[in-house]
């Protein structure tokens, strides 16, 4: 099995000149187990995750990911890179008037010729794929409806059948869960740890709920201000840890 | 402690200065174009004469032939038009967005649209029955100037506030410039695309009247003969003949918003997925 491990180094990203919101991240993560990221808002977590899959340019550093630098990609080179890279969004992202069948087929785009993916030619097999991911997630009746008839959790979980699709070999999630209620955050996280874990993916995610995030990762880097200030075992994670990380204590039980 | 003077609804000195300005130019202006009372009144006489000459409306055997021909060739010419400008109208549309294009695409496509919008169809008819001479293909090629103007501006305005969340999520599979476009712009702008066209139709039906006045083609050249020889019941026979035209035009184009926005997935389109389960949201169509 190929390397699935993420180096970043340096990394640094400024949205307006000389106001930096990365300052400077180093990172190793590891080709397996779920990494939780958490902070503040504000604090660069989204740029962070968005960076790896270039949906954010990068001003410097480099994130390097089975021999390549994904800072420095470009055109056919990077679309060939984002087809080993999952995503799942806070807000789900999917396209709200195709089928749910549509929008999970989309993680094989990559593959397609335009002609193709026009008229829908998608290879026999991965539509078998589709239907059973469909399955897996629970939504094996839904194939044919359209994306925007759907619940919140329901379109967390085409998401993320979307993302595992693209047969990822990292997937990247920004507060999946952020936008659902609590019950349903669970199933979601269990679902993505259950599908990554099976598929030896690695997992890096955004998340607000410490709680939610120390149940389900194997590590939490913790950030505040552009800058890792936590790095560790869920275990090792403190009270003053998390007063470092997001300020004041009076919100700390 | 000082309280602030309090007053709810403060008075728009600015806006109240302009109303009064624009109702006193209104006032200046009819008077300058002898735009009053008394002038309709003397009109009035010549307008009576001109409606009962029209009773009873003409429609006799050669008559007849006369406006089946003009009015076959009117439909021609507008439905032909609208097939080429909605071809033609759907490239400059997509590369007009600003959102999709960069600036060095989008800048001339807009000078494009620009330059289709800003003439009467009935001034680009004249112009192309200079170039081409008289007949349908000069009225179709100012026609499908119309369209190209209308569909395209309202498709890259269309396309402009589609939510670029869907469009960065089939960007982050990978995808390919023209997947993101069929996968993730298309789909959010394909409904109000086809609303324009079915609009640009109904439009193009009711120009196409109008083109053969100046000399190119259709219904049009016939009414302005008959105006022109007081052959007022004949006039009267070709309007009716027209209003029956737009009327079958609007039930035309109700059926194509039927058929195409209410199975709006382009999948369906290409009659895949039929069993589509459609959130009926008709009002965010139009």
């Amino acid at each position: 099995m190929t390397d699935r491990s993420l180096k970043i180094r340096g990394l640094v990203k400024e949205y307006k000149r000389g106001v930096p919101v990365l300052k400077g991240i180093d990172l190793d993560i590891a080709g397996d187990g779920i990494t939780a990221i958490i902070g503040p808002s504000g604090t660069g977590k989204s740029t962070l995750i968005r960076c790896i899959n270039r949906l954010v340019e990068p001003t410097s550093g480099q994130i390097l990911f089975q021999g390549m630098d994904l800072a420095q990609l470009k055109g056919a080179e990077l679309r060939a890179a984002r087809r080993r890279i999952g995503m799942v969004f806070q807000e789900y992202n999917l396209v709200e008037r195709l089928t749910v069948m549509e929008n999970v087929l989309t993680g094989r785009l990559g593959y397609m010729t335009a002609f193709k993916a026009w008229l829908r030619k998608f290879p026999p097999s991965d539509i078998e794929e589709a239907y059973s991911l469909l399955d897996t997630v629970g939504l094996a009746n839904f194939a044919n409806q359209r994306a925007d008839s759907l619940s919140g959790g329901q379109r967390q979980r085409v998401g993320i059948a979307r993302a595992v699709m693209q047969h990822p070999e990292i997937l990247l999630a920004d507060e999946p869960t952020s936008s659902l209620d609590p019950k349903t955050s669970v199933e979601i996280m269990e679902l993505m740890a259950d599908l990554a874990g099976k598929r030896n993916i690695p997992v890096v995610v955004n998340i607000h709920n410490v709680e939610l995030a120390k149940r389900f990762c194997g590590r939490m880097i913790g950030m505040t201000g552009g800058k890792v200030v936590f790095d560790g075992d869920p275990s090792a994670l403190t009270d003053a840890n998390l007063k470092e990380i997001y300020g004041g204590e009076n919100w700390i039980e | 402690m000082t309280t602030l003077p309090r007053n709810p609804f403060p008075v728009n000195w600015p806006a109240r200065f302009g109303w009064l300005a624009l109702a006193a130019y209104v006032v200046w202006a009819a008077a300058q174009l002898d735009f009053t009372w008394s002038r309709f009144v003397s009109g009035l006489d010549n307008a009576q004469r001109f409606l009962s000459r029209m009773f009873p409306p003409n429609f006799s055997g050669d008559k007849w032939e006369m406006i089946v021909k003009g009015l076959t060739e009117s439909l021609e010419i507008a439905i032909i038009a609208s097939a080429i400008g909605i071809i033609i109208a759907l490239p400059i549309g997509l590369m007009s967005a600003r959102n999709l294009s960069p600036v060095w695409i989008s800048w001339p496509a807009r000078l494009v649209i620009a330059l289709c919008r800003s003439f009467h169809p009935v001034i680009v008819a004249i112009i192309f029955v200079k170039a081409v001479g008289f007949g349908a293909i000069a009225g179709i090629g100012a026609l499908v100037i119309a369209s190209i103007g209308f569909i395209s501006k309202l498709f890259a305005e269309a396309i402009e506030e589609i939510s670029l969340k869907q469009v960065e999520a089939v960007r982050a599979s990978g995808a390919s410039f023209f997947n993101v476009l069929t996968y993730g712009v298309l789909p959010q702008v394909f409904g109000r695309f086809l609303g324009f066209c079915t609009y640009q139709l109904d439009s193009n039906l009711r120009n196409s009247t109008m083109v053969g006045i100046v000399g190119a083609g259709g219904v049009g050249g016939t009414l302005f003969a008959a105006f022109q020889r007081f052959d007022y019941d004949f006039v009267l026979a070709i309007l009716i003949s027209i209003i029956s035209l737009i009327f079958a035009g609007e039930i035309l184009s109700n059926i194509l918003r039927a058929v195409f926005l209410d199975n709006k997935t382009i999948s369906g389109w290409f009659g895949k997925g039929t069993s589509t389960t459609t959130v009926a949201k008709r009002g965010e169509e139009e």
